[in-house]
């Protein structure tokens, strides 16, 4: 007997959901109402929500004071980079790892998730030190390669489950038809991987865009990306609240549209396959 | 079927990877631990000396260092708490059909995507601020008097702040693991005749008891070493009301430039969360040879 839902229910259910949907998202919603306000009607009290005279000024203003356009450039540098570093390092790994597993394979997988593990403040001296003496504060380059590194097991991980889930009994075939491993890797394997790559390309930028640990300690002016530029909103800029609203938002933007486009793949990617 | 040619080649397509991981955590980790056993100052550079465990003594010792433990703990502690039976809570509620479904599931997702220095700075100026936020607004509207969260309540303010970011993931999670529960159990609970709440307790908690374990030890990960969120909001004041161990070490490290005493502390974090990783290696490996 299959349960039928009254509408009455649905409807309450539509309500309350609807209810703290909105209710969750309004910090946001509101961020970006402020950024299109004056600063006056900003602070205005009572808060107009909807009926205000909407203005691109703090837009304009936020990129001629600062050079907006700059960090957000960082940012993307930063964060595509380490992830097309990342996959370049990883794929072959994972790859390996789960077509030709060896008697080590899992616990060489397990040490890399491992090393996810460390808290970044037990290396936070000795990095800080080594980029000082090579030249690496506040240089995007330096900033890649740490994302690269904290980032790599996840992206090692993330490939690996997908990759598991291709039949190797393909595999086999085409070697039984007399391919080599080149053309193995060419012809049959990118096509069937090329999904997992892009999810897993997906979440890492993500990740790597919203990264507020060693893009905070490690970035001045020069190199610094979104996160770090908005936290230099923490006093007395962030006063101004439309304009802390128009940074805000174009720094969330872009990876709130990816974000949603990598729901699905998210809960795989930051659980290392243990919730699909 | 492998051959020893594609075993030998598996082995240099895992080498990078395994190479450049066993680097980066050698390295600078056993440099943290040779700093922490020497008094080392920025500052004072060329004045390094052996001084043995003296920096953990002190740092074991310090005042701070039980404020930024038990203010970790209350932190990972107070997240984990709003963001698993708010994220059950949630996941049941999305887990109905209602109209608008897929609408409703990004607005709710959507926070776990906001960098941690917009998050808690739209917060701090634009809520809980005691003259201008929304909070004060509201308290105004209501006849209250304002409440300065960030000082008078620092750190249940960063709590509210980071939960808000994470209670989507913790959603996200357990209504993926609350869709794979087969339809049927319940309805023949319901045909047995238990009612909703014992078929919550008996068959739909026990099905996300794993995802929440997993949640669990994934945020904790994640939570132990909250930084960003206190830098911009209160510094990890007033005094040390809302500095974590995290904080600690860094504000030790960075901005008193003693290098000894941080790496001490750095060390003390490493040991912390290797505690939790622990059990998580465990799970995760269990699962992976299901």
């Amino acid at each position: 007997m299959a349960r039928a839902v009254s509408t009455r229910r649905k409807l309450a259910v539509t309500l309350i959901a609807w209810g703290i949907g909105i209710a969750i998202f309004f910090p946001i919603l509101w961020t970006i109402l402020t950024s299109f306000k004056t600063e006056a009607e900003a602070v205005a009290m009572p808060p107009s929500f909807l009926f205000f005279d909407w203005t691109l000024e703090n837009y304009h203003e936020v990129q001629e004071r600062s050079n907006y356009f700059r960090h957000f450039l960082n940012s993307v540098i930063i964060s595509v980079g380490s992830t097309l570093v990342g996959l370049v390092i990883a794929i072959p790994a994972a790859w390996s790892m789960a077509f030709v597993p060896g008697k080590r394979t899992k616990d060489v997988l397990m040490w890399m998730l491992s090393t996810k593990m460390l808290p970044p403040v037990g290396v936070l001296i000795p990095i800080y030190l080594l980029f000082r003496d090579f030249g690496l504060l506040d240089t995007r380059i330096g900033l890649v390669i740490v994302l690269t590194l904290i980032n790599l097991p996840i992206i090692v991980w993330m490939l690996y489950t997908y990759f598991k889930e291709i039949p190797s009994e393909i595999l086999e075939a085409a070697r039984m038809d007399g391919a080599g491993l080149r053309q193995e890797i060419l012809y049959v394997l990118t096509p069937m991987a090329v999904p997992g790559i892009a999810s897993t390309l997906l979440l890492n930028i993500i990740l790597a865009w919203n990264e507020a640990f060693w893009t905070l300690n490690l970035t001045a002016a020069e190199a610094a990306p979104l996160t770090a530029f908005i936290a230099s909103y923490s006093s007395p800029e962030g006063l101004f609240y439309a304009k802390l609203s128009a940074a805000s938002t174009l720094a969330i933007a872009p990876i709130l549209i990816l974000g949603w486009f990598s729901q699905k793949q998210l809960v795989r990617g930051l659980t290392f396959g243990a919730v699909k | 079927m492998s051959t020893a040619h594609s075993r030998a080649a598996a082995k240099a397509m895992i080498s990078p990877a395994v190479l450049l991981l066993l680097c980066w955590m050698i390295v600078p980790l056993s440099m943290t631990v040779y700093f922490s056993l020497l008094s080392y100052n920025l500052l004072m550079p060329g004045m390094e000396e052996w001084i043995g465990l003296t920096n953990y003594e002190f740092f074991l010792t310090d005042p701070a260092f039980f404020t930024a433990l038990s203010n970790t703990l209350l932190l990972v502690g107070g997240v984990l708490l709003i963001t698993v039976v708010g994220g059950i809570l949630l996941a049941l509620l999305l887990d109905q059909p209602f109209f608008g479904q897929g609408i409703v599931r990004i607005l709710v997702i959507a926070p776990f995507f906001v960098m941690p220095t917009v998050s808690a700075l739209v917060w701090k100026n634009m809520f809980m601020n005691p003259v201008n936020g929304l909070f004060a607004y509201l308290a105004k509207f209501l006849g209250l008097a304002p409440f300065d969260f960030l000082a008078h309540a620092p750190l249940l303010s960063i709590i509210l702040i980071v939960a808000w970011g994470w209670l989507p993931f913790a959603t996200l999670i357990l209504l993926t693991a609350l869709q794979s529960l087969n339809p049927e159990e319940l309805e023949a609970a319901e045909m047995d005749g238990a009612g909703s709440l014992s078929r919550f307790f008996y068959i739909v908690l026990p099905h996300l008891a794993r995802a929440v374990t997993v949640v669990v030890l994934i945020q904790t990960i994640f939570l132990l070493s909250v930084f960003a969120e206190i830098l911009v909001t209160t510094n990890g004041g007033p005094g040390t009301a809302s500095t974590n161990i995290t904080y600690l070490v860094y504000a030790q490290s960075l901005l008193q430039f003693d290098v000894g005493g941080g790496s001490a502390g750095g060390i003390v974090a490493v040991v912390l969360a290797n505690i939790v990783a622990f059990f998580l290696m465990r799970m995760i490996g269990k699962n992976l040879e299901a």
